[in-house]
């Protein structure tokens, strides 16, 4: 045994020249953008010394607000990604009829829409979500930070890492060409022997691992540290769908690693759970798989509806329609999005009375989501709407989203799904729920708490550009997706040969450049209001005359939130505070204690993302050290005790002060 | 201004794509399944309209009337429960969930694929004497085999049935799963190695319908389609007898495993003039391979209680056919197990 052990073998596994895509000219070229702006923003960072506050105030650091933020950019940047994929793939689509192949041969457009799905929803939507929730959540319970810090940090870092390596697998090897679920035997070794599928599952376990951690940790923040007097029933609805959506991770997310953890098994050891031989039986992936990516889809959408409740109520200045209903709404969809899994394979020969089982359970779904919108609709009835930016990506949410809810209650019917399914009416339905629910639910939530983060507004023309831009070009590039699955087009398809197809794909293609146009004034939004941000300045903590109690505090809110804890006697914690003629308190302060930055979380999330690399590629040797040096951190951790500290009560009284000095300033 | 151009815009959108949805193959097909499939989403989509529409309209008023620079409208800041509206907002989806839940239960049931046809169209009942044609269908990388047991026959990416004369599609599929799917005929149902699926149709006019896999495969998938022929009883006739003077010879064992298990993209159409009987049983239980056990012997095996610990260590394997290029864990199968008296 020793005497055929190969060094080079050990240490690069199948790692070798080969890898790099010098012959792929989108690749080399993209690869060439990255280096060149990789070199840009490292030489800016050392041209103005911004390493060490980099290092200092954001990476190492575990305010759950700066984590907040970072999950934000992430879903950003890796939004970019992912729809440079759609892009492709929309003019791939647009281009390859009879005898025009197009510009991406199969071995790359497989990749390229398996990744869109991958990065869409692992890392853009979930980031976006969580990161949100660890913004705003403590904020609104009025805690000064989240249960667990330095988890916190950790999990972030995991994400984080975990889009490392899928973005690595553009440049070094390949990405999977399985479809975003990737369905076995298809994903088995034998049918996949390279290295994409390994870092589909090496990206998604590490990031995994991230979204499980902060959903135990948010949960326990939401059960065991809200402010005095609010109960359960007086939590803001935000805080409502968050815990919901945390308890949807924390039963989902440990299938999916298993799940994945077997196919690995498969992979790498010659077991056999999903293989064709020996007894293994792909069609347990397909449930185990499904039994995560159904909630996972909830997972996603009760924060965007906590959004909208939000949203609503404030910019209609108006207590939200029916709280204890939408409650029950929310809670009812959370046990039933249990319930409803195998609707996502009607076609795969389950009896009628199980299909026709899922199918209804499926539908009941639709009821307590009807009720949700009802409950928005009767909280503008009477109210006086501002349309400010994030009330209008709500109306475009409620017009859109439930064109989406009405063809998913219609794949619902398994007679109708044995036609629809796997159709681009099906592509058609998903974004139709997931830009017009979750993505548009995100970017309220971005425009409605971007003062809280930053001190100032966002500029609103740009926004009301990237508004318009985004629901004209939704619709531009989803109808005709819905009527080509009538016409019994399948998804996935790199090439066609019926001409008559190709002007509905011209113009989908052409609602893609719309959203493109939308995502861009996105970008200049960012920019054009950090020009203007003295104009835009907020100096309330206010800007939008809130409700709840994340408006209470200044904007930016100091390091320790609130320098009180406040106490709650209404759903509605900060209006009510208004309505009373609460008194911010000027004296009393005592030292704050506080959680205190380390490294250890992103150290620990990086030997992670090493092994995992190690993995892809059958390095073993690295894999062992990676693994041992990620254990070793973790117990070199344990030992650190200097992990709070306490801001002294000068330090407070000064940062309360300077805010005292602003609001009269401003009176 | 812009809610109300954008509103023009979207109607005169809508009303052009209802126009294009109405003469696409789903809503306007040839069989009586798929046709019946059709019906179905058309009297869903009526039904939830019934909601949908009123609660966009309403959103559009609400946004109007009661925008901030409309003084007139009243203003209730406090207004946030009414049992009797809340009980209607709920009772309304409930109301249409329980129609279409109703919907659901019968038609998911009369249209279940795995159910003999009990009519050839919403006139015509099943003819007493009528027996189905049975197509054995195979998903292979990246092509379609159809066995025709009946007539001795098989082809590759051509399938052809009567008119009016149920079907009887029993499905399976080599290596990885694909989607049997013929829009025009009815709806799809998954081809998966090693296991067996079924679909019951019947096409009611003659003319030639495409047919492709619907779940993706790998990369030959999107050349995986095929030419489904309704022809009349006497031109099936003549289709077969063409079929059985095909120059491809018979399709054994050897030749499905030389020519048409390995990878091919964009197969040409080919016509076997006998086929193995025992082919589509073999490729079934995967073992076309004659040294490979067939699924359903170790099944059995198993179904008896199995043969214990020693068992496992009885087992003559062989490598499967693709490892050796591989640098990981060498895939087995079972090829036999052994018994003392042997």
């Amino acid at each position: 045994m020793l005497q055929n052990l190969d060094l080079t073998k050990l240490v690069f596994g199948r790692l070798s020249w080969e890898a790099i895509p010098f012959h792929e000219p989108i690749l080399l070229a993209t690869f060439a953008g990255v280096v060149l702006g990789g070199i840009a923003v490292l030489g800016a960072l050392t041209y103005f010394k911004l390493w060490g506050m980099l290092w200092r105030d954001w990476i190492t650091s575990i305010d759950h607000k700066k984590i907040g933020i970072m999950y934000i950019i992430l879903g950003l940047v890796m939004l970019l990604r992912g729809f440079a994929d759609a892009l492709m793939m929309r003019a791939q689509q647009a281009m390859a009829f009879g005898d025009n192949a197009g510009f991406l041969p199969p071995h790359h457009y497989d990749q390229v829409f398996t990744a869109h799905g991958v990065i869409m929803i692992f890392f853009v939507a979930m980031p976006l979500v969580t990161g949100l929730m660890n913004f705003v959540v403590p904020l609104q319970i009025g805690a000064r930070d989240v249960a667990f810090p330095f988890l916190n940090n950790f999990s972030f870092w995991m994400t984080t890492f975990g889009a490392g390596l899928v973005m690595a697998s553009l440049f070094v090897g390949e990405f999977a060409k399985t479809g975003w679920l990737a369905y076995p035997p298809l994903s088995g070794i034998l049918f996949s022997p390279d290295v994409g599928v390994d870092y589909y599952i090496w990206s998604l376990q590490i990031a995994g691992v991230g979204t499980l951690l902060s959903g135990v940790n948010l949960l326990a923040t939401i059960v065991k540290m809200r402010a005095p007097g609010m109960t359960m029933m007086k939590m803001p609805v935000f805080t409502w769908t968050a815990l919901c959506t945390n308890v949807l991770i924390v039963a989902a997310f440990p299938v999916l690693t298993a799940v994945l953890a077997l196919l690995s098994l498969d992979r790498y050891v010659g077991t056999n759970f999903f293989t064709n031989d020996l007894g293994g039986n792909a069609m347990m992936y397909v449930n185990l798989i499904w039994i995560w990516g159904h909630p996972e889809v909830y997972i996603l959408i009760l924060p965007a509806f906590g959004i909208f409740s939000e949203v609503v109520s404030t910019f209609s200045g108006k207590r939200l329609f029916g709280y204890a209903s939408m409650v029950y709404a929310t809670v009812v969809i959370t046990i039933l999005s249990y319930l409803v899994w195998l609707h996502h394979f009607f076609t795969m020969g389950s009896g009628a009375s199980v299909n026709s089982f899922f199918g209804i359970t499926t539908m009941i779904i639709s009821i307590p989501t009807g009720a949700k919108i009802f409950n928005w609709l009767f909280t503008m009835y009477r109210g006086r709407i501002r349309f400010e930016l994030p009330m209008m990506w709500t109306i475009g949410f409620m017009i859109t989203f439930v064109i989406g809810g009405m063809t998913g209650v219609l794949l619902a019917v398994p007679p109708a799904d044995f036609v629809l399914h796997n159709s681009l009416f099906l592509i058609a339905h998903f974004h139709n729920v997931i830009i017009g629910g979750v993505l548009f639910g995100m970017l309220a939530g971005i425009t409605y708490w971007f003062p809280k983060a930053f001190g100032y507004k966002l500029d609103p023309f740009w926004g009301k550009c990237s508004f318009w831009f985004w629901i004209v070009g939704f619709w531009f590039a989803f109808m005709p997706l819905y009527i080509l699955g009538l016409m019994g087009v399948t998804r996935r398809m790199n090439h066609f040969q019926d001409m008559s197809l190709q002007i509905w794909f011209q113009v989908a293609a052409f609602g893609a450049v719309l959203i493109a146009l939308g995502i861009a004034s996105f970008i200049i939004q960012l920019v054009v209001s950090f020009i203007r941000r003295e104009s835009l300045r907020d100096t309330t903590g206010d800007p939008w005359n809130g409700r709840t109690l994340e408006w209470s505090t200044s904007s930016p809110p100091p390091a320790y939130n609130f320098a009180f804890t406040p106490r709650v006697h209404d759903n509605d914690a900060w209006s009510d505070m208004k309505a009373r003629g609460y008194q911010r308190p000027l004296e009393g302060f005592s030292p704050i204690h506080m959680p205190k930055n380390t490294a250890a979380g992103f150290i620990i999330a990086a030997l992670a993302a090493v092994g995992g690399f190690a993995m892809i590629w059958q390095m073993w040797l690295v894999a062992g050290i990676g693994f041992v040096a990620m254990l070793a951190a973790v117990i070199i951790h344990t030992f650190n005790y200097k992990r709070d500290y306490h801001i002294p009560t000068e330090e407070v009284v000064s940062t309360e002060d300077a805010r005292t000095r602003l609001l009269a300033a401003h009176v | 201004m812009h809610i109300l151009k954008n509103l023009r815009r979207s109607l005169l959108l809508l009303s052009a794509m209802l126009l294009a949805g109405c003469n696409t193959v789903l809503m306007n097909p040839s069989g009586d399944i798929a046709n019946q499939q059709g019906r179905l989403i058309v009297v869903s989509t009526v039904l939830m309209l019934i909601i949908i529409i009123p609660v966009i309209a309403l959103t559009v008023f609400f946004a109007w009337r009661y925008r901030q620079s409309n003084k007139e409208a009243t203003y209730s800041p406090d207004w946030d429960h009414s049992t009797q509206l809340e009980l209607a907002i709920w009772a309304a989806p409930l109301l249409i969930i329980i129609a279409l839940g109703a919907i659901t239960w019968i038609s998911t049931h009369t249209l279940d694929p795995y159910q003999p046809l009990r009519r050839l169209d919403a006139q015509r009942a099943i003819p007493a004497e009528a027996k189905p044609l049975v197509v054995e269908v195979v998903a292979l990388d990246w092509k379609w085999l159809f066995i025709y047991p009946e007539q001795g026959i098989a082809t590759v990416n051509e399938l052809a049935a009567p008119v009016d004369r149920p079907i009887s599609f029993k499905i399976t599929a080599s290596s990885v799963m694909n989607s049997f799917f013929i829009p025009a005929l009815a709806g799809q149902i998954y081809a998966m190695p090693g296991m067996e699926t079924k679909l019951h149709a019947v096409i009611n006019k003659p003319g030639e319908f495409e047919g492709f896999s619907a779940n993706y495969s790998g990369a030959g998938f999107s050349g995986m389609r095929f030419k489904f022929h309704g022809l009349s009883n006497g031109d099936f006739d003549q289709w077969v007898q063409k079929v059985k003077a095909g120059k491809d010879g018979e399709l054994t064992r050897e030749l499905y495993q030389k020519k048409l298990e390995v990878p091919s993209e964009r197969e040409p159409v080919r016509h076997y003039a006998s086929v193995d009987p025992a082919l589509y049983d073999a490729i079934l239980n995967l073992c076309v391979d004659r040294s490979k056990m067939c699924m359903k012997e170790m099944m059995a095996i198993d179904a008896d209680g199995g043969l214990g610990k020693p068992g496992a260590f009885n087992v003559a394997t062989k490598q499967a056919w693709q490892a050796d290029s591989l640098d990981s864990p060498k895939r087995k199968y079972v090829t036999a197990m052994c018994t003392t008296e042997e």
